[in-house]
């Protein structure tokens, strides 16, 4: 009998199947929750030009998008709904406990979600039942409770690794302060910088599906713009996060060096740090990595005596792994950079000529970003969620005494991967057609999501 | 009246409102799976797809409400409820996922083949879904989740007779709500024949429960004895509440008063869920786990109360408004603008 798989006596096993599963259903779900947080706003500014300008080409795409938006909802949605079961079902020796302490931001997003919800069923199925005002003005709910559920969920996340807003007595919880556990510290630098990535995640996926368009010779207004308002949109907020991220960085140099130290791969605490890009952790150093004289310092501080807390002040069983750690942050750093870099060279030929650069090259790299801002936002998480370890709440739980102590947490990870490969193929797919569907159709089209009454009931 | 009573009283509401607007939803899955061929049974798809599209994700949030009440109310009820019931609440989360996403998937896509196939998968999952929530229920309400983490039996405090029970009226129940509620959508938008075809299987299902319900008393009695003695007592008005509620609305049916079965229909299940919680309370896990002793810090229950009580003065009107729009004609009709 399949039960076999559960009679099997608890191991270390399911402690690594229980962590692959949250990642691997946070990971998926945080691509889709960032489409949640910026696509409505951009969905609604395309409409609302298409309403100013008359181009059927803006109220085109903001059908087209809000189409993918009602996958996208969906999708997420239920990919959001697992989360919540995975707390308790993975992890309930920290809910069991610390599920009240962190549970306000939790209500909070749950009503910031309803609201996105109902909203949405009203903005992606009301096109022929309200005036295009009102419905212009039914988007605008859709996009604040979707950065106001960013903002909720994340700081549930920033107090794991700033706990506060309790008291621990004897190993017992008291005096819990819901208000103060939910704005702690980590709150400010974790919030600004994931409400922007989901910008960017937004802005560069949906230009590169116009990016693709556009390579393949369909110059037209209906590609440009597509492509034009998200990467601009992007684009702008793109040297924004490179600050909010500085920001995030040298907060913990002062609220969480052990993260720090893990992510720069610091030995040694003293002033005259290097920075490190690359390389590998090896016999208690990083080896193979490129070094410039004293950043790190410099970074945390702005002058080179800057005393930064290295690796060698954590008790060994509290580190983090280091070079997992350190090379996500440089990757998305390194992304961020790019980015940076592809908004800046568009900017320029837009300034001298009033159009996109000429070479294919640009075009192509902005395909790639639509690939690497997700690859950032995950390389973040990474740094985030590997940094913070071997402890799930900062000083107070291991991730190892949170875990759920049934046998066979592997057989749910093996179920659960299997899923999410279906789910992401079938997603890709829809998707694809969605966008092909667009392009084939003549603007202005058809409503979408509201099947036609005539032909659906006869 | 305590923070933590009034935290629990609200939990309940949501779960209530969830078994009454998702479990629909679910239902309507259900009969998308037995709806038939050919244009006939197109026919009856289109008019689910067209009732459920808009309301199915703000239906389906009642869920994620309750859960998150539970772990912030009753942290360590949570906790023992999820690590035994590992099992079926995993697989509960897989069928939400499959029936939320093919459900949208099915709508996006245009080949038949793969609205077929998007059409089983939510078909599908709309049955397995509500036979582990039920399964679910059923293991807390025999007393088979002990307090603490994975203290219970992970096999067999899910796959019992309770359990079974529960699954199997959890089906049931969604499909006669489905019904209940599509016939009078089907007379307003697909004429008399489809409304017919659904009022024929209310009547069928609603009997169905209702011997089922019946049967489950015997269940209860040898299987979870406490449960049956609270629901033969304490909780018999609600029980023969919700029976008379299923009787009447089985009269109305009879009848085609469509849009008062939608009230006494919901009225049964309202009377039933209720009916188990007044016939465990002061238990959330019984047999000894009270509320009292599970309850959050006094600054938790309240701050999450006043949360609640803000949040729901915004969400009631939105949540009225999508209800009510979508049972309205659209503003202008698409029929009138095609030749």
């Amino acid at each position: 009998m399949g039960w076999g798989v559960l009679a099997r006596a608890v191991s270390p096993g399911d402690l690594v199947a229980a962590r692959e599963q949250m990642a691997l259903s946070l990971g998926w779900h945080i691509v889709l929750a960032c489409f949640g947080v910026g696509l409505p706003g951009l969905t609604a500014f395309m409409e609302w030009r298409g309403i100013r300008t008359g181009k059927a080409e803006y109220t085109a795409l903001a059908h087209r998008w809000s189409k993918a938006m009602g996958v996208l909802f969906a999708v997420g949605a239920v990919s959001g709904t697992i989360l919540s079961f995975e707390m308790g079902l993975l992890w309930p020796g920290l809910m069991g406990t610390y599920g009240q302490v962190i549970g306000l931001p939790f209500a909070l997003e749950g009503f910031a979600f309803f609201i996105e919800a109902v909203f949405v069923g009203i903005y992606l199925y009301g096109w022929d039942r309200l005036s295009p005002r009102v419905h212009l003005l039914t988007a605008v709910p859709v996009a604040v409770s979707g950065v106001a559920s960013a903002f909720f969920v994340v700081c549930a996340n920033a107090w794991m690794n700033q706990p506060r807003g309790f008291d621990l007595v004897d190993g017992k919880l008291t005096s819990v302060r819901p208000w103060a556990a939910m704005f702690n510290p980590a709150t400010a630098p974790e919030t600004i910088h994931m409400i922007l990535a989901a910008f960017m995640v937004t802005g560069f996926g949906t230009a590169a599906v116009y990016a693709v368009g556009l390579l393949r010779g369909r110059r037209d207004v209906y590609h440009r713009l597509g492509f034009l308002v998200p990467f601009t949109f992007a684009a702008i907020v793109t040297p924004l996060q490179i600050a909010a991220g500085d920001y995030a960085a040298r907060f913990l140099a002062g609220y969480q060096p052990a993260k720090l130290a893990a992510i720069e791969g610091v030995p040694q605490t003293g002033s005259h740090i290097p920075l490190h890009i690359g390389g590998v952790w090896q016999d208690g150093r990083l080896r193979y990595a490129l070094e410039i004289p004293d950043g790190l310092s410099l970074l945390v501080g702005y002058k080179p005596s800057t005393v930064v807390q290295g690796l060698d002040k954590v008790p060994v069983a509290d580190r983090a792994p280091v070079t997992v750690v350190h090379l996500a942050f440089d990757l998305m750093v390194g992304i961020g950079f790019g980015l940076l870099a592809l908004g800046l060279w568009l900017a320029l030929t837009w300034w001298r000529r009033r159009d996109l650069p000429r070479y294919r090259w640009f075009l192509r790299l902005c395909v790639l970003a639509g690939l690497a801002a997700p690859a950032a936002l995950e390389s973040g998480w990474v740094v985030t969620e590997v940094g913070r370890q071997p402890w799930v709440v900062y000083g107070v739980l291991r991730t190892a005494d949170a875990v759920n102590p049934a046998p066979g947490l592997v057989g749910g990870l093996v179920l659960v991967a299997a899923t999410y490969l279906v789910l992401t193929v079938a997603t890709v797919y829809v998707l694809r057609r969605i966008a092909r569907a667009g392009r084939d159709e003549e603007p202005p089209i058809d409503a979408p999501q509201e099947p036609e009454p005539s032909e659906a009931i006869p | 009246m305590t923070a933590g009573q009034a935290l629990l009283a609200v939990l309940w509401s949501g779960l209530t409102l969830y078994a009454l607007l998702a479990g629909a939803d679910f239902g309507a899955g259900f009969w998308d799976l037995f709806a038939g061929r050919g244009g006939a049974g197109r026919t009856r798809r289109d008019l689910i797809e067209h009732v459920i599209g808009p309301v199915w994700e703000a239906n389906h949030v009642w869920l994620i409400f309750v859960l998150v009440l539970l772990w912030t109310g009753f942290p360590s009820v949570f906790a023992a409820v999820m690590s035994t019931l590992y099992v079926p609440l995993t697989l509960a989360a897989l069928g939400i996922i499959g029936r939320g996403a093919a459900f949208a998937f099915r709508k996006a896509s245009t080949v038949p083949w793969q609205q077929r196939v998007f059409g089983a998968t939510f078909a599908v999952s709309s049955v397995l879904t509500p036979f582990f929530l039920g399964a679910v229920a059923g293991a807390i309400a025999s007393g088979r989740v002990p307090p603490g983490l994975a203290t219970g039996d992970l096999v067999r405090s899910w796959w019992n007779p309770t359990s079974w029970l529960g699954g199997v009226l959890a089906i049931g129940t969604c499909a006669y709500l489905a019904t209940a509620y599509l016939c009078g959508d089907a007379r307003r938008l697909a004429g008399t024949d489809v409304a017919e075809w659904y009022r024929r299987r209310a009547l069928g299902t609603g009997v169905v429960v209702g011997v089922v319900a019946l049967g489950g008393i015997a269940v209860l009695r040898s299987d979870a004895p406490g449960l049956f003695h609270g629901l033969t007592h304490r909780a018999l008005p609600l029980v023969v509440a919700s029976a008379v509620a299923g009787v009447a609305s089985l009269i109305l049916l009879a009848l085609r008063r469509y849009l008062l079965v939608r009230f006494t229909a919901a009225a049964a299940v309202t009377a039933i869920v209720w009916g188990w919680a007044v016939a465990q309370y002061p238990h959330m896990l019984p047999p000894d786990t009270d509320y009292a002793a599970a309850q959050a810090d006094q600054a938790v229950l309240v701050d999450t109360l006043i949360v609640t009580g803000v949040g729901t003065l915004i969400l009631l009107p939105s949540l009225a408004w999508l209800l009510v729009l979508f049972q309205r004609s659209p503003r202008q009709s698409h029929r009138a603008r095609q030749p």
